[in-house]
């Protein structure tokens, strides 16, 4: 018999319950939540009468649609100025209140976005089962979680039996070789294979990410890839376990210890995909090749290395593919064929569930030092991804570097990576991104969102225009 | 859960592949806490040319004269003809509730994102599956004919065109269940509860540190 995927492992220890039909009850370990997909999932609990299965896998913050700016922030949830926005945060406030789920609250420690905090607090662990009303749910994958975003019908599902209806995916390895290049990060990476293999190559597969580029990434690294699977289609994106996974949830808040801490090490030691291992699908990628990446278009596939050039409509022969490329030209307002560099950039954004860790900031924070934004642009939005995040970014004088650069540095959220909240584009705008998604309106009606790595955002920040980072000297923090 | 059996409806076609949730339903209408009432703002940005709000009438809002589902004779529609990845993107069950409010019960695309095709069965909202000349071919038939309407028959698994023409569709048979007798599928997990005790019990011996509480 063939050996195990990771996926596989994973499946198998949670499966609680395999049905003749195909579908099976899957257990859950960690449910996350959050304000934004929660409150209909509490009322349907409400309406039927019906408690949490167990109430210590939950966890809860605020994160989609709270202020980032400092003085809204520090006026508290009352304060809130839109109505429904104040309404939803303190829906989540009083349902976690009464049902008696753990929530860090807006302007508590330990708040941020749900996937910058979770691992953070060691919320989630290697090994774990994790959902949440979210579709970058695949972010906690990096540490070999079997992780995905669900519905909020299932969010309702997962309160109240502990376990999810589901059906078993298939399995996509997607190696990457060889060492990345200078200037190349986690993000060009996802953004290179998402743009090889299409934004539905991942439909209906768990991806793990293996090869020499993913062991010498960082989990912070890792969680930046496995958090667009999404983006390529796939619910889950996963990475095994190494030394370096060990090491980053030794001394987490929520991570074991003593005796206990061992005993887990072990079991998670165990979590890699089996040496013969079949997988339904594989693709190779060459490390060394990939440049850092540029979205031009309306979807996370339109993506050109930031040497490359806008395509042009008719060099695509496919007819849906060339409707979709001339309706992306037409609301980007961009002309085929132009280098992408070319682009100017009105906002820049460095934030998100994506890229908004400690070493994005630092990323970001190595073109910023000593250097200036370009007149040119409107605003830049640095947005550290949690409370924590911010502490140690004040700690190691990044706001400063930002500020003194003449960017803006803000309260943890997820701000204009969905526009929820005041951060948000103008029609027509163009947006230097370090978020996940490019759709139409998606950072604002109209704008127009260009997603890159924190290195590339802060390069453009500089130049006014979408720059090749490599260009740049680094500051004296590289 | 709504029950679905037989449909018959007017078909609308929505001409463009990788229509992601942000475009179904745009984020600013994501901070109501109901679930239902996103049918005005279904399309938003594509169906008004101005910008938006919750709680703002559709009624007074200038309608995008470009956009299918405001023509006249696609009005009344419940089938919904889409391309390829319908769905892609964010994992907001909003979408399918703001189709389902709108007066949709049944979509036709070559493929699904997977997050929104699982949360479609749970609003008895139901996304057939078609092979992408097939759905061609239903765009230009659903073009070229004014009030072009199909039948769904659940059961037999079976989309039947005005003139007779019968096509077959694949489904899985835990969702066909469901959509037929309209499931509660968490009164129905709930029978199962002393097995998921049971794998509890074995699991808390395997792996006892997923049994401390967060505090």
């Amino acid at each position: 018999m063939a050996g195990k995927t990771l996926y596989d492992k994973l499946w198998d220890a949670h499966l609680v319950q395999q049905r003749e039909d195909g579908s099976a009850l899957l257990y859950i370990d960690r449910h996350i939540l959050h304000e934004v997909t929660s409150p209909q999932a509490f009322e349907g609990l409400r309406l039927a009468g019906r408690k949490p299965w167990r109430l210590d896998t939950n966890i809860a913050t605020p994160d989609h649609n709270i202020s980032t700016d400092r003085e809204e922030r520090a006026a508290g949830v009352d304060a809130i100025p839109d109505e429904t926005s104040r309404i939803q945060v303190k829906t989540l406030d009083e349902n976690c209140e009464s049902f008696g789920i753990r929530e860090f609250k807006m302007n508590e420690m330990g708040q941020g976005i749900v996937h910058v905090m979770g691992p953070e607090l060691g919320a989630s662990l290697p090994g774990m089962t994790v959902v949440c009303g979210d579709s970058h749910t695949a972010t906690h994958g990096a540490f070999a979680c079997l992780a995905h975003g669900i519905g909020t019908s299932e969010v309702e599902h997962v309160l109240a039996t502990q376990c999810l209806v589901t059906k078993k995916m298939k399995n996509l390895l997607i190696q990457v070789d060889g060492e990345l290049g200078a200037g190349v990060t986690a993000k060009d990476v996802i953004l290179a294979i998402i743009g090889e293999i299409g934004t539905a190559g991942g439909n209906g597969y768990a991806i793990e990410f293996a090869g020499q580029v993913f062991r010498d990434m960082s989990i912070e690294g890792r969680m930046t890839v496995c958090n667009m699977a999404i983006e390529a289609g796939a619910r889950v994106g996963m990475v095994s376990v190494d030394d370096k996974t060990i090491a980053y949830f030794k001394g987490r808040r929520f991570a074991p210890t003593g005796e206990m801490w061992d005993r887990a090490v072990s079991y998670w030691r165990t979590l890699q995909s089996d040496p013969d291992a079949v997988f339904d699908k594989t693709v190779v990628i060459s490390g060394s090749d990939i440049v850092p990446q540029v979205s031009w278009g309306t979807s996370p596939e339109m993506v050109v290395p930031v040497t490359g050039s806008i395509p042009r409509i008719e060099d695509e022969m496919d007819p849906v593919k060339r409707q979709a490329i001339e309706h992306a030209l037409k609301y980007m307002g961009l002309q085929g064929g132009s280098p992408v560099t070319s682009i100017p950039v009105d906002r820049v954004f460095i934030g998100s569930c994506t890229n908004s860790r400690i070493e994005d900031l630092r990323a970001a924070a190595a073109i910023a030092e000593g250097r200036k934004v370009a007149s040119t642009v409107k605003q830049v939005l640095v947005v550290p991804g949690s409370q924590m995040v911010k502490a140690q970014a004040e700690s190691e004088g990044l706001d400063q570097i930002f500020i003194e650069a003449g960017m803006e540095w803000r309260e943890p959220g997820c701000s204009m990576c969905l526009a929820m909240n005041a951060d948000k584009l103008g029609a027509g705008e163009h947006c230097a991104s370090t978020s996940n998604r490019n759709f139409e309106g998606r950072q604002g009606s109209g704008g127009r969102t260009h997603l890159l790595s924190p290195a590339m955002a802060a390069a453009a920040a500089i130049a006014g225009h979408i720059t090749d980072v490599r260009s740049l000297k680094q500051g004296s923090m590289a | 859960m709504k029950v679905f059996s037989v449909h018959k409806g007017l078909v609308a076609p929505m001409d463009r592949a990788n229509v992601d949730t942000d475009m179904i339903i745009p984020k600013q209408f994501l901070k109501s806490i109901k679930r239902t009432g996103f049918g005005p703002n279904l399309f938003d940005e594509l169906r008004y040319l101005d910008e938006g709000q919750p709680g703002q009438s559709g009624r007074e809002r200038p309608l995008n004269p470009d956009f299918p589902l405001n023509w006249s004779r696609y009005q009344g529609a419940s089938i919904l003809l889409a391309r390829e990845n319908f769905g892609c993107g964010s994992s907001r069950e909003h979408a399918p509730w703001a189709l389902d409010d709108y007066g949709f019960r049944v979509i036709i695309a070559p493929s699904y994102a997977d997050i929104f095709f699982n949360n479609c069965f749970k609003n008895g909202l139901l996304p057939i599956v078609l092979n992408e000349n097939i759905v061609s071919n239903l765009f230009c038939e659903a073009e070229q004919n004014p009030g072009y309407q199909l039948t769904v028959d659940l059961p037999r698994q079976r989309l039947i065109k005005p003139d007779g023409e019968e096509l077959s569709f694949e489904i899985d048979p835990f969702y066909k269940q469901c959509l037929l007798e309209g499931l509660d599928e968490i009164g129905l997990t709930l029978k199962q509860a002393d097995t998921i005790r049971a794998y509890e019990a074995q699991q808390e011996i395997r792996c006892p540190w997923l049994f401390h509480a967060i505090k």
